[in-house]
Order: structure tokens, then C-alpha cells, then sequence
């Protein structure tokens, strides 16, 4: 089968596959492309995965993008993306277009202000999982704290943020590292 | 133009978003804010809508949006043209670096100042998801009603969403009940909240 098609309907598979993305996808991604089509072996397909989950965008998307790279360069990573998100786009359209016309009604409503409820604790919950993997000193308590007040009390743009909090990453590490060779030349 | 605005839009989230899952919440929230788009209570929906459909959360909320603004041009088609770009938008920026990272994927992996940078963004993904929670904890846990002294305050809690929140937060803590899929709460949700008239 040409190639491009191949790339094309394997990551149209997964996006179809997967729920809530992400970490959801390793498990299908590892059965793909790595048992069945041979495309990377597993240590590389969990650094694409790691590249993945520390560079700008969605991890799906990365993860597609690398190894569609890989596999066809450019072209090929592009194609896969595509293909990565072509079934959400159908999906997602359908969906939406149902909803705008069911909207007025009282089920409707009653189930999504339900719903919204149930929202908050998904998003709480999936906060702490985060956290547990994010929050790892007191540094970066520190920063967690001060985004999550400057953001919600503040309101500043999240864009600023972000690109703060990689500099005081950065700098925090760098001065740590400083400190600690200074330690041991001392000895 | 807001095609184009789009767009541009969803390509700033693609850039700066960060992680799986809600990492496009707290810039949708923002968005939402800034363009008068969406409120946060269809925000929240969305992530409703997101969650239980296939497809990565992040790609199925551009997908939404894209489509819910390019239906209100009221252009034939401007719905699905508007679902289309808007993905496009959120996918460009990751597709650019991608391409640009592959060609050094071993050099990037070990690099000190990368390793840095994401110490650092790692807990601010975090605290902007928590931020994006509380907004979304605005609409769906409170009537909206003025502060008025502490004897209003049983009129601007609502107390159903409370309860209901609190016991789904409650049953996903539960080590038995961590395996199940969102979508089973969400369900659960939308019956409970037709049942007793939410």
C-alpha cells in the first residue's frame, strides 16, 4: 500500500481509538506502530513520547508527528497529524451540529448542568494526578502557587505565564547547579 | 476576518499549550475571556463533549469551537470551515516543531537548558489546569446570586452540584473506581442532573 495512504489510515485508527488523548494513546500506539507495523522499536517510540509530552502542542499530535517524520520526513509527518485528527473532526462536527439543535430543550439543559458538576471533579482529579508528578520541591510548589493565584485572581494571560515559569525553570536549575559545584570544590 | 482570527488563536494554544489532556483548558478559558466566544459554562461543556468522544481532548475542543463560531458567520458551510481551520491552527505549531526537534532528537533530549525550561513548566501546567478548575467550579457549583452576608450564602451555593461533585471527586479517589473511564461519570452525571431536575 503506498505509504503516505498507510500513515495516513493508522493514525486516523488511533485518533478514532482513543479517548481523552494523551496518555490514553500509548497503549494503542505501542500495539500499531511498533508490534504490528514495525515503524520504532519501543525505546524509541517512548522518547518520541517523551519529546512529545515537553514540546509546545498535544501529545497525540507530537507522537503522530515523530514518527510520521520517521517513517516518510516531512510529508510524512504532516500526513499523519492529519490523519491523527481527522476523526475528531467528523465526530466532533456531527456532535456539535446535534447539540446546537437540542440545546433549548429542558433534558438537555438539567443533563449538562449535571454534567458540568461531574466536570469540575474530573478536572480536580486529574489536577492532584499532575500534581504528583509536577509539584516535586519547593521550588516548584512555589511557582505552581503563583501561576494558579496569578491566573485565576489576576487573570493574566496564560501565554505570559508559561513562558515565565520556563525562565525561572531555567534560572532556579542553573543557580541550584551553581551552588552545588561551589559545595563540592570547597571539599 | 474570523477565520483568520481562528486561526491565530488556536495556533498561540498549539504553541504554548502544553502536556496532554486539559493542558488547552486554562488557554481556552482565557480565549473565551478575551473574545466573548464561549462562556465558561460552555466551556465546560465542551470538555463534557471532549471526554467522551474519541480523539485527544485538546483537538476535539479546537474541533468544537472552531465549529461553534464558524456556524455563527452564518456563511454555508462556515460551521465545518470553522472546525477545520481552527484544528489546523491548534496541529501547525506542533507539526513546526516536530520537524525542527527530529533532526536533533538525542542533542535535545540531554540538554541541561531543556531539561531546565520544563522544570519549570511542568508545575505552572499544573497551577493553570487548577486556575481553569475554579472558573469552571464558578459556574457549575454557584447560582450566581450577589454576596450579601454570610445568610446568603446557602442562595449562592448550589448545593446539588456540590453534592454531586463532591461525591464523583470522592468515588475517583477510590482505588477500585480509578480504572474506570470519565465517560462513565459523565453519563452518570447527565442522568443524575435529568432525574432530580439540576
Amino acid at each position: 500500500m503506498n505509504r503516505y495512504l498507510d500513515l495516513f489510515l493508522t493514525f486516523a485508527k488511533l485518533g478514532a481509538c482513543t479517548f481523552g488523548g494523551g496518555y490514553a494513546m500509548l497503549p494503542i500506539l505501542q500495539r500499531e506502530v511498533v508490534e504490528k507495523r514495525g515503524w520504532a522499536t519501543e525505546d524509541q517510540l517512548a522518547d518520541y513520547y517523551a519529546v512529545g509530552q515537553c514540546t509546545p502542542g498535544i501529545i497525540a499530535v507530537n507522537t503522530a508527528t515523530f514518527v510520521g517524520y520517521t517513517q516518510a520526513g516531512c510529508l510524512g509527518g504532516t500526513i499523519a497529524t492529519l490523519g491523527v485528527v481527522f476523526p475528531s473532526l467528523v465526530i466532533i462536527c456531527i456532535i456539535a451540529a446535534f447539540l446546537q439543535n437540542f440545546a433549548e430543550f429542558p433534558v438537555v439543559i438539567h443533563a449538562f448542568a449535571g454534567i458540568r458538576a461531574c466536570v469540575c471533579a474530573l478536572i480536580f482529579s486529574s489536577v492532584i494526578k499532575l500534581a504528583k508528578g509536577s509539584v516535586v520541591n519547593w521550588w516548584s510548589a512555589v511557582i505552581f502557587l503563583v501561576v494558579l493565584v496569578l491566573s485565576a485572581f489576576v487573570g493574566l494571560s496564560p501565554v505570559l505565564l508559561v513562558v515565565l515559569s520556563g525562565v525561572c525553570g531555567l534560572a532556579i536549575t542553573s543557580c541550584i547547579r551553581y551552588l552545588n559545584r561551589g559545595k563540592e570544590a570547597a571539599k | 476576518m474570523i477565520f483568520f482570527r481562528l486561526f491565530y488563536e488556536f495556533f498561540k494554544v498549539g504553541l504554548f499549550a502544553i502536556g496532554g489532556g486539559l493542558a488547552t483548558l486554562p488557554f481556552l478559558r482565557h480565549l473565551g475571556d478575551v473574545t466573548g466566544w464561549f462562556s465558561a459554562a460552555d466551556l465546560a461543556n465542551m470538555v463534557a463533549v471532549s471526554e467522551s468522544t474519541p480523539g485527544a481532548m485538546g483537538i476535539n475542543m479546537a474541533t468544537y469551537v472552531g465549529f461553534t463560531i464558524g456556524g455563527q458567520t452564518g456563511l454555508p458551510g462556515g460551521n465545518i470551515v470553522g472546525a477545520v481551520i481552527a484544528t489546523l491552527g491548534l496541529v501547525a505549531p506542533s507539526i513546526l516543531v516536530i520537524l525542527i526537534i527530529a533532526k536533533f532528537l538525542q542533542k535535545f533530549r540531554q540538554s541541561r537548558v531543556v531539561d531546565g525550561v520544563f522544570s519549570g513548566l511542568r508545575p505552572a501546567s499544573t497551577g493553570l489546569i487548577a486556575a481553569a478548575g475554579l472558573s469552571v467550579a464558578q459556574i457549575a457549583l454557584l447560582t450566581g446570586a450577589a454576596w450579601t452576608g454570610w445568610n446568603s450564602l446557602t442562595a449562592i451555593i448550589n448545593w446539588k452540584g456540590v453534592i454531586l461533585a463532591a461525591a464523583i471527586f470522592i468515588c475517583m479517589q477510590v482505588k477500585a473506581l480509578k480504572k474506570l473511564h470519565p465517560i462513565v461519570y459523565i453519563a452518570a452525571a447527565a442522568v443524575i442532573g435529568v432525574v432530580f431536575q439540576f
